[in-house]
């Protein structure tokens, strides 16, 4: 290996973060701040997307209520913030624990089924979660609530100002996509891996899957809260909106159009995901309809997602895998 | 004195109205190689399927190692040191021989809730996979996906990853269904070499094998054990002549 990336699929995700990491100042020379808003929206939801991708690319485990875990993040901001306490590591540690507690709970149950039980057990959780914020009138139930300031850090760390929060919201991004990657490679990402291929072999190596399962389910619910906690800060308002389960379904196809199981593959399919459906509105009333065959196409033919195509340039050219 | 590894009480399992397993009591001397032989459908794949904690008996009870199992889930077994192959090869097919076998080798070496530490920098397990790769031959093959080598180097790596997890005892259901004359005696070979270090429990249908390979022998029929005996006993046995060597067989 050498610094440069040989592969097309590497000199393509090495140009994206290229391209990611000075963006606020290009915006800004070129007078445009609504792509940074853009821009910074598309991030938050590649976290998420990079968190549902650990479990589901990886895993196996398709969730269909990962949606939930971003409204925690997010009411972990809303909620105290209401009552004026604005310690971003409160928040910060809030969003963790609760996601952590409710990925534990809700999970240890989920788990225990497989297929579509799973998915649809996984959203029937999500939407316990939707009803209860929409029953909370002290926070607005389903009008919402307004987040008056951001979360406050120290000086160095603050997230005021559109550049600030942009690159808290770079800085967790490569931080989770980092993580994700040292997990799948460690002992504990084999196991998780291997269980999604063939979990009876795996239990007769040993491995109590169930366990490893729900820790890796966990984790990559603390991650999309961290998601959340960003997108609160980021609209200043929060809603039970959020957190649906077509929110849900959304993010899937973000993992699906980057390609399952990649670690650069939701960070690109969000972002295209996201460009697509901002500028085919632009263009005509009639866009969720050509969203929609396109999604249908990319699920049909689209083998591997984007990153698939992309490994399939390099494959012509050399003959690695 | 014989210690006895594994030990069987009174194990009965039925499908809807199939007896699949009929009263089995059986004893595993540690360090011998046990054959287990019967016509198709016998119920030899239950009951390895109730040893491994694949399937829960009706009734009956499973000791190992003087310890109860029978309420031991399939990965707890596998971790007190009962390893089991698959007569249908059961291996993680889009990794490759070596990451297979390290993921058992992992298997059997405490919890693996690590999650910083690349596996591939890991070369105490590299060398412990790639041994027990080379004990079944399959040494230069190591970096191959699974799902492109061929049927019979698959059955050997699911023998090499029953290895791997350096069990007590191992569990071989048919390890060389499938295989041709050349593979089937390389098999042999390899179980040959084990033969006084390891307990094996050996479901196979080739005779010739069971007979160079089997310290005991009993005969499973309709889920029934009609005969426990050594190899050259069970070889003059009347009533399992009939029941079973009489077709072909011997
Ligand atoms: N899950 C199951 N449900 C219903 N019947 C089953 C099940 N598993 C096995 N059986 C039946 O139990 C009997 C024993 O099957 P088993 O697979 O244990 O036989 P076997 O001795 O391993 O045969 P073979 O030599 O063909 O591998 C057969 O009649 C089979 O059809
Ligand atoms: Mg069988």
């Amino acid at each position: 290996m050498t610094w440069f990336p040989q592969s097309i699929s590497g000199r393509v995700y090495a140009a994206i973060l290229l391209i990611l990491a000075p963006a606020p100042f290009v915006f800004e020379w070129i007078n445009q701040p609504f792509y940074l808003d853009l821009l910074s929206r598309a991030l938050i939801l590649a976290i998420a997307v990079v968190s549902l991708n650990l479990i589901l690319g990886f895993g196996g485990m398709i969730s269909l209520g990962h949606a939930a875990y971003i409204g925690i993040g997010a009411y972990a901001v809303g909620i105290p913030s209401y009552y004026d306490y604005y310690n971003g590591w409160l928040h910060l540690a809030l969003a963790l624990s609760v996601s952590a507690s409710f990925a534990l709970i809700t999970g240890a149950i989920s788990l225990r089924t497989k297929g579509v039980y799973f998915i649809m057990i996984t959203m029937a959780f999500s939407q316990m979660a939707y009803f209860t914020f929409l029953s909370l009138e002290e926070y607005g139930a389903d009008d919402g609530l307004v987040i008056y300031s951001r979360s406050e850090f120290p000086q160095w760390l603050t997230m005021d100002g559109g550049t600030s929060l942009y690159y808290w919201i770079f800085a967790l991004l490569l931080l989770s996509l980092f993580f994700t990657h040292r997990l799948v490679h460690s002992r504990f990402g084999r196991v998780i891996v291997g269980s999604k291929f063939n979990e009876q072999r795996m239990q007769a190596l040993g491995f109590n899957t169930y366990r490893y399962r729900l820790v890796c389910y966990v984790i990559s619910a603390m991650i999309c809260s961290l998601a959340g906690m960003l997108l609160g800060n980021f609209t200043g308002f929060i809603s039970p909106d959020m957190i649906g389960w077509a929110r849900s379904g959304e993010l899937i196809f973000m993992v699906i159009i980057g390609g399952a199981g990649t670690f650069f593959g939701p960070l690109v399919g969000t972002i295209v995901y996201i460009l697509l459906e901002e500028f085919l509105s632009l263009i005509t009333v009639y866009w969720h309809l050509i969203f929609g065959i396109m999604l249908v196409a990319l699920v049909l033919f689209g083998k591997g997602g984007i990153h698939g195509w992309l490994s399939r340039l390099d494959r012509k050219g050399a003959g690695h895998d | 004195m014989t210690e006895h590894l594994l030990k069987i009480h009174n194990l009965n399992k039925h499908f809807g109205g199939i007896v699949a397993t009929d009263r089995i009591n059986l004893a595993v001397e540690k360090g011998l190689i046990h054959a287990i032989i019967g016509p198709n459908g016998a119920g030899k794949t239950t009951l390895l399927a109730q040893l491994s904690g694949q399937i829960k008996p009706d009734s009956g009870e499973i000791e190992f190692d003087g310890q109860r199992i029978t309420g031991y889930g399939m990965a707890r077994r596998a971790r007190a040191g009962l390893a089991r192959s698959f007569q249908i090869t059961s291996v993680v097919m889009p990794m490759t021989l070596l990451q297979n076998v390290m993921l058992a080798v992992q298997g059997g070496s405490g919890h693996s809730f690590r999650f910083w530490a690349p596996v591939s920098n890991d070369s105490a397990m590299k060398a412990a996979a790639m041994a027990s790769l080379a004990e079944v031959g399959l040494d230069d093959r190591a970096n191959r996906i699974a799902a492109n080598v061929s049927h019979g180097e698959q059955r050997q790596l699911e023998v090499a990853m029953a290895l791997a997890m350096k069990p007590r005892m191992l569990l071989l259901d048919e390890p060389m269904a499938g295989m041709g004359k050349e593979e089937g005696a390389m098999m042999v070979k390899i179980l040959k070499r084990l033969k006084g270090d390891m307990t094996i429990l050996l479901v196979e249908h080739d005779m010739d094998a069971v007979f160079s390979l089997a310290d005991q022998l009993s005969v499973l029929v309709n889920g029934h054990i009609i005969a426990t005996d050594t190899v050259e006993n069970i070889r003059i046995n009347d009533e399992v002549q009939r029941a079973y060597l009489g077709d072909g067989h011997a």
